[in-house]
């Protein structure tokens, strides 16, 4: 069979609205196209005239899968502009903050959305009537995660404690400590989470990706540090606009992010991150990715998986050594006096870089915002993926290789409820 | 005796609530256990047809596309109950219906025109019979537990209509506004979150909307007094439940 058309007109397992359309003819890939059918939510445009300090309450708005993210983002930009440095335990403590929001993403992304797909399951419910204890570790894994959200942050979703300049409050070093204790069971379960999805069967599909990173010469990248590229690109982050564009693509879906020079695609999230900072990561970290068969370079996209779970042990590590060094600080924040400025951040959200950028008057009021959330960057990544993917698999049955491109995008974790910036839907019915 | 059927749609939102069933993680296996969760897709390949006992509405509508959409999760439906501030209240994106839609657009996108987006964003209940509104931005989990397995055993569900400034009393905190005259929504705000933000001592800013008989004028005036300005008081009112009617008055009237 060599003409085909794999359409899937509701992806699920993904956070947000979208589908996809594939046409094949004479078993050459003709279309891919990811579709993003989310509402648009206007976020930029309504930020503008509110003031500086509510910035982190509101994009949290965007995304309830990582909230987090996009606080961080806002108020180091914020910062930025204001030439304000949120330093020590402060510092810490938001770092603390972020490992919690990637080991409840990446676990709600590991075991519930990805795991069914090389298990042959619909879902983690119908997985969990063969592996009930496996299911039951990871929700307790996720659980994890969100209690770090919930006493830094107040809750699990859309935090109320992150503020420019620091936090409303901070935690005490007892409370910490009783936090330590709950994380230290579960940092066995993300080793045995690696083990077992280092087991899986897993497509040969090496790609050549240029990889796309946050890069911090002492840490594994969140908050802070420059722009770095597998081709070279090293870059402050108040010079991202010059090098990435966001380009309109006709066909249906969202703002598509390429860099400037050639109008090329990259590739932002776990992968990237691996990659590009293995350096970084503890020593525990890097002797379990030996442990189970990784090298410092992943390029399998199915692989994944591995990188995420890694992720999540090095982010147990990360918060355990928060917790051990952690003394209570004396201010709750930095105090911050707006000024008419221009601000820039960058950080690591569970799927990839997140760049904000403002404009604020001296009154403190917003004049103009820009918001770049992963998934926009990692689209055209995706397609390219199914492109390469599907012409290898044209024997599968019809609903096999629906299935696979489903799994395919699933990778990369999209998460298309990041409404800022996607258009309508223009179907390509033929 | 089959067990009944339980939907999940999304309409224009952030996921934040149909996330708060998955964050059951103590509970997620026994609900799955005691219902069928037929249409979810976030969680699950499978869709299994309706009609279906309960369906979980999340977002607000905002394109003439959720508007059809709706109509036909309510026929499938025999329970309706909507999730969170968008599909109870227009959400957050409803402060595009205080703008021109049209300059909006021309903010966020390049090529406007292909863009499809109604002149207003609107709560669930402004097109279809509602069985329950469930408040919150986001809404509290373990209030999402509660009215579903009231409402599977066809009873009342036991969610308090008090106000934050009540829990806050309950939780023992010293109330941010009379002690160092920080502006808080607490006094005309539904409770749900546990008076979290004076917890945290911080104002409330209202996720959980408007509680029932609010008098919100006589707090605009106390604010008034202790020195907030007309325009920051309207703002205060237009966040995520902007377009709650109460909020919306009270909003309106700091317009200038």
């Amino acid at each position: 069979m060599s003409d085909k058309t794999i359409k899937v007109d509701y992806l699920a397992r993904v956070e947000g609205e979208g589908g996809l359309y594939i046409k094949v003819r004479n078993e050459k890939v003709e279309e891919v196209q990811l579709k993003i059918f989310e509402p648009p939510r206007f976020f930029e445009a309504f930020l503008r005239g509110r003031q500086f300090t509510d910035v982190p309450d509101i994009t949290a708005r965007i995304c309830g899968i990582c909230p987090v993210a996009y606080q961080m983002s806002a108020v180091h930009a914020m910062e930025d502009g204001l030439g304000v440095k949120v330093e020590g335990q402060l510092r810490e403590l938001r770092r603390l903050l972020y490992c919690g929001e990637w080991i409840e993403s990446h676990t709600l992304h590991v075991y519930m959305l990805h795991a069914p797909d090389f298990l042959g399951y619909q879902s983690s419910i119908h997985m969990a009537k063969d592996f009930p204890d496996i299911v039951k570790n990871g929700l307790q894994m996720k659980k994890a995660g969100n209690d770090i959200v919930k006493l830094i942050g107040g809750r699990e979703i859309h935090p109320i404690n992150v503020k420019v300049g620091g936090f409303y409050k901070v935690p005490t070093k007892k409370e910490l400590l009783a936090l330590g204790e709950k994380l230290k069971a579960a940092r066995d379960t993300a080793i045995e989470t690696v083990k077992w999805v280092a087991k899986f069967n897993f497509f040969d599909f090496e790609q050549k990706y240029n990889y796309v990173s946050l890069h911090h010469d002492q840490e594994y990248p969140f908050n802070e540090g420059r722009i770095i590229s597998s081709d070279g690109l090293n870059i402050a982050i108040n010079e991202y606009d010059e090098h990435f564009i966001e380009q309109h693509v006709e066909h249906s879906n969202a703002l598509h992010s390429v860099l400037t020079k050639d109008r090329s695609n990259y590739f932002v999230g776990p992968l990237a991150r691996y990659n590009l900072n293995f350096d970084q990561l503890s020593q525990a970290t890097k002797e379990l990715a030996f442990e189970v068969g990784l090298s410092r370079n992943c390029n399998n996209p199915f692989q994944r998986i591995i990188i995420r779970s890694l992720e999540i042990f090095y982010a147990f590590d990360e918060a355990l050594r928060i917790i051990q060094q952690y003394e209570m600080p004396e201010m709750a924040a930095v105090k911050i006096e707006p000024k008419a400025s221009t601000g820039y951040g960058c950080t690591e959200a569970p799927r990839g870089t997140i760049y904000h950028r403002y404009q604020i008057d001296d009154e403190g009021l917003i004049l103009d915002a820009k918001i770049v959330p992963p998934t926009s960057q990692n689209q055209r990544t995706i397609e390219r993926d199914l492109q390469e993917f599907v012409p290898k698999y044209l024997s599968m049955t019809e609903e096999q290789l629906t299935w696979h491109c489903e799994h395919a995008v699933r990778n990369y974790d999209p998460c298309i409820s990041c409404a800022t910036h996607f258009l309508k839907l223009t179907l390509d019915k033929q | 005796m089959s067990k009944p059927k339980l939907a999940v749609w999304k309409f224009s939102s952030c996921d934040g609530c149909q996330l708060s069933l998955l964050d059951c993680e103590d509970e997620l296996l026994t609900v799955a256990s005691r219902i069928e969760i037929a249409n979810f897709p976030e969680a699950s390949r499978e869709v299994i047809d309706g009609p279906y006992d309960l369906s979980l509405v999340e977002g607000s509508i905002t394109t003439p596309h959720d508007l059809e959409r709706i109509k036909e999760v309510r026929k499938l439906s025999k329970y309706l109950i909507t999730i969170g501030a968008c599909a109870t209240a227009g959400g957050i994106q409803a402060l595009k219906n205080f703008k021109s839609v049209k300059d909006f657009i021309s903010i966020v996108y390049a090529t406007p025109d292909y863009i499809s987006s109604l002149d207003k964003s609107t709560a669930i209940s402004e097109h279809v019979k509602v069985d329950f509104e469930l408040h919150g931005c986001p809404i509290n989990k373990e209030q999402l537990l509660e009215v579903i397995s009231a409402f599977l055993k066809g009873r009342k569900p036991n969610v308090f209509a008090h106000s934050v400034c009540l829990e806050c009393k309950l939780a023992g905190n010293i109330c941010v506004m009379v002690s160092h005259g920080t502006a808080c929504l607490g006094p005309v705000t539904h409770a749900g979150c546990g008076a979290l933000c004076p917890s945290y001592t911080r104002g409330c800013f209202g996720c959980y909307g408007a509680k029932e008989n609010t008098n919100t004028n006589s707090l605009s005036n106390r604010l008034y007094q202790l020195g907030v300005k007309n325009q920051d008081i309207m703002k205060l009112f237009r966040s995520y439940n902007a377009y709650t009617p109460d909020f919306l008055k009270e909003s309106t009237r700091h317009e200038r």
